[in-house]
């Protein structure tokens, strides 16, 4: 389990997250949501350890990240898989170099076991005769995959992923988050999600926990947020016609 | 930021980049690729603009000797010194402040703003240990041959003005080249690439692993890292001139 108690973390004056505790727990996927600048990405790289806050406590599996030593917090990042919003594959190598990095860099594996591995992967994310090709060469949702397929080359405990859907085409959307959300399950990980499009969040969203201007606003599963009466979750979440027109229908359905 | 904060923040880079790389056949396999990225890739307009300019000065030199109590084979002793103590360490160096200067500022900079920097930090690699470290090894191992090639050809390009304009006569020249020849000089021309390597391998590095925004930031990251890189060796060549034959 991840737990966040009373996080807190500024910038040049401006405090962005005020005090946020919540949980995470294994084999979910969690999403994190919120408007643009309501600190979810902020609140991501607390947790990747890429910001250091100013108080509070993150603990992955009662070990205190911010508390361990630098041998501890190499070995938690290895633990750590993470898909980053435009994929940040390496540009000057290609798709099995990219996804065998990892593999160099911390494990004693020979080349021909890391070949497998790297196989292994490509076709768990469903690519297949992408090895020699540079990410460049790649679609936008074959990047993702990729960068996927990065992610859980080390058989990560907790998978990260910032906006995995953006650019993509909503059926490729789709694609991605079921495989996010089947691989959860297979690993059995904690995954957090940073989102904006509230397809996946209705499709894939175990846990979900709203931003608002820095401080947690709301927290919930896929199911009660077509229940909740929230008025900032449901101006955010509801503030399409299709999307109140969806949820309307759900609670016709459910009364 | 102001200047003081910069140089602050560019030591404390290098005490970073100064580590013992994680992983030791990784870092072999980018030192690689580095000297090939910087160094190799670099041969052929080091080797053109040494030629060319080495022929220059030669032709300079001969058509500023008018009065005919001045031996000739003061073209060949002027270009040799001219082309070892200044041209070839200084010059090349500026060249190569813009060619790879920029070339590792864009590369790093790019890798900042597309989060690959986040992606190798994630994963619990020191990212300034494994962008930079193999960048001062590749200029610090390849630039001395650079400059030893830029000499030799500049040297080259001399002897061949002559023999192309008639200006003077390269048994003249060759002569002029052997006269007073002092090894120290070549030495003293080692010492200041290896400064020079240094500079243009680190401050660029700076420049564009602190960038911050998208393409735009990180071109003009670009062309204050040639800039910045520029007036360090031009800075540091007045020192080390005075120190090291002063």
């Amino acid at each position: 389990m991840i737990e966040v108690k009373n996080l807190v973390k500024s910038f040049a004056g401006t405090t962005v997250l005020k005090g946020v505790s919540t949980a995470f727990e294994k084999g979910k996927t969690n999403m994190i949501i919120g408007q643009s600048g309501s600190g979810k990405t902020v609140f991501l790289k607390c947790l990747l350890g890429l910001h250091i806050p100013d108080s509070g406590i993150i603990e992955f599996d009662d070990r205190k990240h911010t508390e361990l030593d630098i041998k501890s917090q190499r070995q938690l990042r290895k633990e750590i898989g993470m898909v980053f919003q435009g994929g940040a594959l390496y540009d000057s190598l290609t798709v099995e170099e990219n996804i065998m990095f990892p593999l160099k860099m911390f494990t004693k594996q020979s080349h021909g076991e890391m070949h497998d591995r790297v196989n292994e992967v490509l076709k768990r994310v469903n690519l297949a005769n992408v090895n020699e090709k540079f990410p460049a060469e790649l679609s936008g949702g074959m990047q993702k995959r990729v960068a996927i397929a990065r992610a859980i080359v080390m058989n990560p405990k907790y998978l990260f992923c910032d906006e995995p859907n953006s650019g993509l085409d909503p059926q490729t959307a789709i694609v991605i988050d079921n495989l996010i959300q089947e691989i959860t399950k297979e690993y059995d990980m904690i995954t957090i999600i940073n989102s904006h499009d509230m397809n996946s969040v209705m499709e894939i969203g175990e846990k979900i926990v709203f931003l608002k201007d820095g401080v947690k606003a709301w927290e919930g599963t896929n199911k009660e947020i077509f229940k909740t009466e929230n008025e900032a979750v449901v101006n955010f979440v509801y503030s399409s016609n299709l999307f109140k027109k969806v949820r309307e229908s759900y609670l016709n359905e459910t009364k | 930021m102001n200047y003081f904060e910069h140089i602050g923040k560019y030591f404390i880079m290098l005490k970073q980049v100064f580590k013992k790389p994680q992983k030791w056949s990784v870092f072999k396999e980018t030192l690689f690729r580095e000297i090939e990225d910087l160094g190799l890739k670099s041969l052929g307009i080091i080797a053109f603009i040494s030629f060319f300019v080495g022929g220059v000065v030669a032709i300079q030199t001969a058509l500023n000797i008018d009065s005919p109590f001045i031996p000739k084979y003061l073209i060949g002793f002027a270009t040799k010194r001219g082309i070892i103590l200044e041209f070839a360490p200084t010059f090349m160096s500026i060249i190569l402040a813009g060619k790879v200067g920029s070339f590792i500022t864009s590369s790093i900079g790019t890798m900042r703003v597309t989060e690959q920097i986040d992606a190798l930090e994630v994963m619990g690699i020191n990212s300034l240990n494994y962008l930079v470290l193999p960048k001062i090894i590749a200029a610090l191992f390849f630039y001395p041959l650079l400059i030893l090639l830029a000499m030799f050809l500049g040297i080259i390009g001399g002897y061949y003005a002559g023999l192309l304009t008639d200006l003077f006569y390269s048994e003249d020249f060759v002569y002029g080249i052997q006269l007073e020849f002092d090894p120290y000089y070549i030495q003293y021309a080692l010492i200041k690439t290896l400064v020079f390597a240094f500079v243009i391998a680190t401050v660029p590095a700076y420049h564009g692993y602190y960038v911050k925004g998208g393409s735009l930031e990180v071109g003009r990251a670009s062309t204050q890292a040639v800039v910045w890189s520029s007036i360090v060796i031009i800075l540091l060549n007045y020192f080390l001139t005075q120190m090291l034959l002063g």
